[in-house]
């Protein structure tokens, strides 16, 4: 009797995560899933097949935009690492008390107000009569205006500015963690301080790193309105493209190939990233 | 067997590897170590000993660099340490929680400082292994460090800073971890390990039996100031002070005056009543003054009758207030017609082991048995 009822209780405990998964990640996946792979050969005649992905390897434009976004996400995730790990490292060892929560808290600031207006206070800066050209033009760097704005370190300016918080935080935590008699003990035996970071901090630090870097590639990958506002209207982001294809050119079939795609590219990369730090999936979520 | 030598010493003398003269550190406005001097000969086993606050992990890290004293000198092998980076510093410490790098397997950990050296592959996996050897570890070195035991964990890290051959290893409580039974194994081991590497051990402790087993010296700390200096028979049967006639071994401390001085020869009376007359040379108390009294448990003798005391013992009639059992630690509390407490420690012949709460025993202890120090003021 009473292991029914316990059991019942874990049913009806594990019930919202598997609705969850099943309404909002399972289904639609397999949704956009048979939508993909069903070619539109006359109104209202569908046929199934793999045209749509034929299409995406047969048109470079597609293909080329897919590889730039994720040549560039890759980049704005090492720039966030490169950014984001001395600051963590401050906050986290070279702090204590009310100045380490007042630092933490300054660097969630910018995530109090939405997206949209962040990126717009970007614009506000680097556009033709922003703040910095004007600026530049008043000390007399430069002689006329000039555009930030529209280019492709606009669009990594953005990202690494969205996306920094997320590669700080599990740095934070996992420096947290690591004990200061270990760098101490690094010292005592003769250590440098660049011995130190590469044979005791970085790898004690590598399961914050890899979920930091997962988290700000997929939020990368898959940003819409900073590569749209600070990139313009030719800025080839893959998740722009998308949008066109669902919303401009009612093309939902190409639409969701594509999505699917994006969805195959990610995984990959997170993968082999994982791999290549020789760090599993459980460990760095465990311990971050 | 290298001795301690009086304060004052030459200080630049190469028989010492660790010479400390007048070192102070002030944390904003708390003075952590207070006026310290010492000097550690080459190849001893130095210990501090001190109860917890006292600034003894001040002290080591001052010595190991990741400290900078207020004022003061520190000198290792002859030469001064000021402003000398960790680093670069020819002594090694085994931290507290022993700051084994959990990343890394037990080779690398040991090889560490090797490699910091640039110390050649091959080169180094054979010195790990020998070392590792050393220690009583031999073929672990590609083990992981969370799958070695408390103790073997303590002879990593010592492998892996007597690898470098410091000239000095230091030591924060290394053994306070560990449980009991192990702590008294390890005690015995690092002893021998230390007599194996011949390195100068500073070993720090609040352990009053790890300090009298292991060292050659002993430094009694409180509050930041170094209290005694000396072995571990002439700290324990000599304390210069009351604090470390309290701290180092078991004493009864009975509260008392001065009621009459006859050359060394003392007479006091306890807070209780008692009269008690102490022998105490070289000390400049005077009558009326109060004094704190430290006996020993083992100082006191047991008996059941009266008869062939001697009388210039110290003899008084007592109950038996409990009996403590513990092998061959076992003692008895006894209550005096004045109402005061103490510990007597049984004789191991066994002679009195049927002794039961509520017994009548006479106490008696020689004069010469208990160390006198003026009580301090409040
Ligand atoms: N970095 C520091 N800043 C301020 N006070 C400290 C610091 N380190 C230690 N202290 C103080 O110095 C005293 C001695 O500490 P410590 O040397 O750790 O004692 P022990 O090792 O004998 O227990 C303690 O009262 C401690 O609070
Ligand atoms: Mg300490």
């Amino acid at each position: 009797m009473r292991s029914d009822a316990s059991k019942l209780g874990f049913y009806l405990l594990l019930a919202p995560i598997v609705l969850w998964l099943l309404v909002l990640i399972i289904l639609p996946h397999v949704g956009l899933f048979i939508v993909s792979i069903s070619e539109k050969i006359g109104p209202r005649i569908y046929e199934t097949g793999f045209g749509n992905y034929a299409t995406f390897f047969g048109e470079p434009l597609y293909w080329r935009t897919f590889a730039r976004t994720a040549i560039m996400s890759i980049l704005a995730t090492a720039l966030t690492l490169i950014l984001g790990f001395p600051i963590a490292y401050y906050i986290a060892k070279l702090t204590r008390g009310r100045t380490k929560t007042t630092l933490f808290l300054m660097c969630m600031i910018p995530f109090w107000v939405s997206e949209l207006v962040r990126t717009f206070g970007w614009m506000i800066l680097l556009r033709e009569t922003g703040v910095i050209s004007t600026t530049l033009q008043i000390i007399g760097v430069i002689s006329g205006p000039i555009e930030l704005l529209y280019n492709d370190a606009a669009i990594m300016v953005g990202l690494v500015y969205t996306s920094i918080l997320f590669m700080v935080v599990p740095l934070v935590t996992t420096l947290d963690s690591l004990d200061d008699s270990l760098i101490e003990a690094g010292y005592d035996l003769g250590g440098t301080t660049t011995s130190i970071l590469r044979e005791i901090v970085i790898p004690h630090a590598m399961p914050g790193i890899v979920s930091g870097c997962i988290v700000v590639f997929m939020l990368s990958l898959g940003n819409y309105l900073t590569p749209i506002l600070l990139g313009g209207k030719d800025s080839l982001w893959f998740t722009g493209m998308i949008y066109n294809q669902f919303i401009t050119r009612f093309n939902w079939e190409l639409g969701s190939a594509l999505g699917f795609l994006l969805l195959a590219l990610s995984s990959a990369i997170v993968f082999l990233g994982l791999k290549l730090s020789k760090q599993s999936l459980s460990n760095t979520m465990g311990r971050a | 067997m290298p001795f301690f030598t009086s304060r004052g010493c030459i200080l630049s003398d190469p028989t010492h590897d660790l010479v400390c003269s007048d070192l102070m550190k002030d944390f904003d406005g708390f003075r952590a170590v207070d006026h310290v001097s010492f000097e550690v000969p080459k190849g001893s086993f130095f210990s501090i000993l001190g109860p917890s606050g006292c600034g003894k992990t001040t002290l080591l890290r001052m010595i190991a660099g990741f400290q900078s004293p207020t004022t003061g000198d520190l000198l290792i092998k002859g030469k001064s340490m000021i402003g000398v980076p960790p680093n670069k510093r020819p002594v090694s410490m085994v931290f507290q929680h022993l700051a084994l790098f959990p990343t890394m397997s037990i080779g690398d950990n040991v090889g560490f400082g090797l490699r910091q050296r640039g110390v050649a592959r091959a080169d180094i996996a054979r010195r790990v292994d020998e070392v590792l050897d050393r220690v009583g570890l031999p073929g672990v070195s590609t083990r992981r460090i969370d799958q070695l035991s408390g103790g073997q964990k303590q002879r990593v890290a010592i492998a892996r800073c007597m690898i470098l051959e410091p000239d000095v290893l230091l030591l924060d409580e290394p053994l306070g971890a560990l449980d009991l039974k192990l702590r008294e194994h390890m005690k015995v081991e690092l002893k021998s390990l230390q007599a194996a590497f011949d390195t100068t051990f500073v070993y720090i402790t609040h352990d009053q039996s790890e300090a009298l087993v292991m060292s050659d010296n002993i430094a009694v700390m409180n509050q930041g100031r170094f209290e005694q200096v000396g072995a571990p028979h002439e700290v324990y049967h000599n304390p210069q002070t009351a604090f470390v006639a309290g701290f180092v071994g078991d004493a009864n401390k009975i509260d008392a005056k001065v009621s009459a001085v006859n050359g060394t020869r003392l007479t006091l009376t306890s807070s209780a009543g008692t009269e008690m007359k102490v022998e105490e040379t070289g000390s400049s108390l005077m009558v009326g003054q109060a004094v704190q009294v430290f006996l020993r448990p083992e100082a006191i003798e047991l008996s059941k009758s009266k008869d062939g005391i001697e009388d210039e013992l110290n003899v008084s009639r007592c109950t038996v207030n409990a009996v403590l059992f513990n092998g061959s630690n076992s003692s008895v509390m006894v209550r005096d017609k004045a109402g005061s407490l103490f510990s007597v420690a049984l004789p191991q012949t066994g002679s009195l082991a049927d002794l039961r709460e509520g017994d009548e025993v006479f106490t008696c202890w020689r004069p010469q048995k208990a160390r006198c120090y003026p009580a301090p003021e409040v």
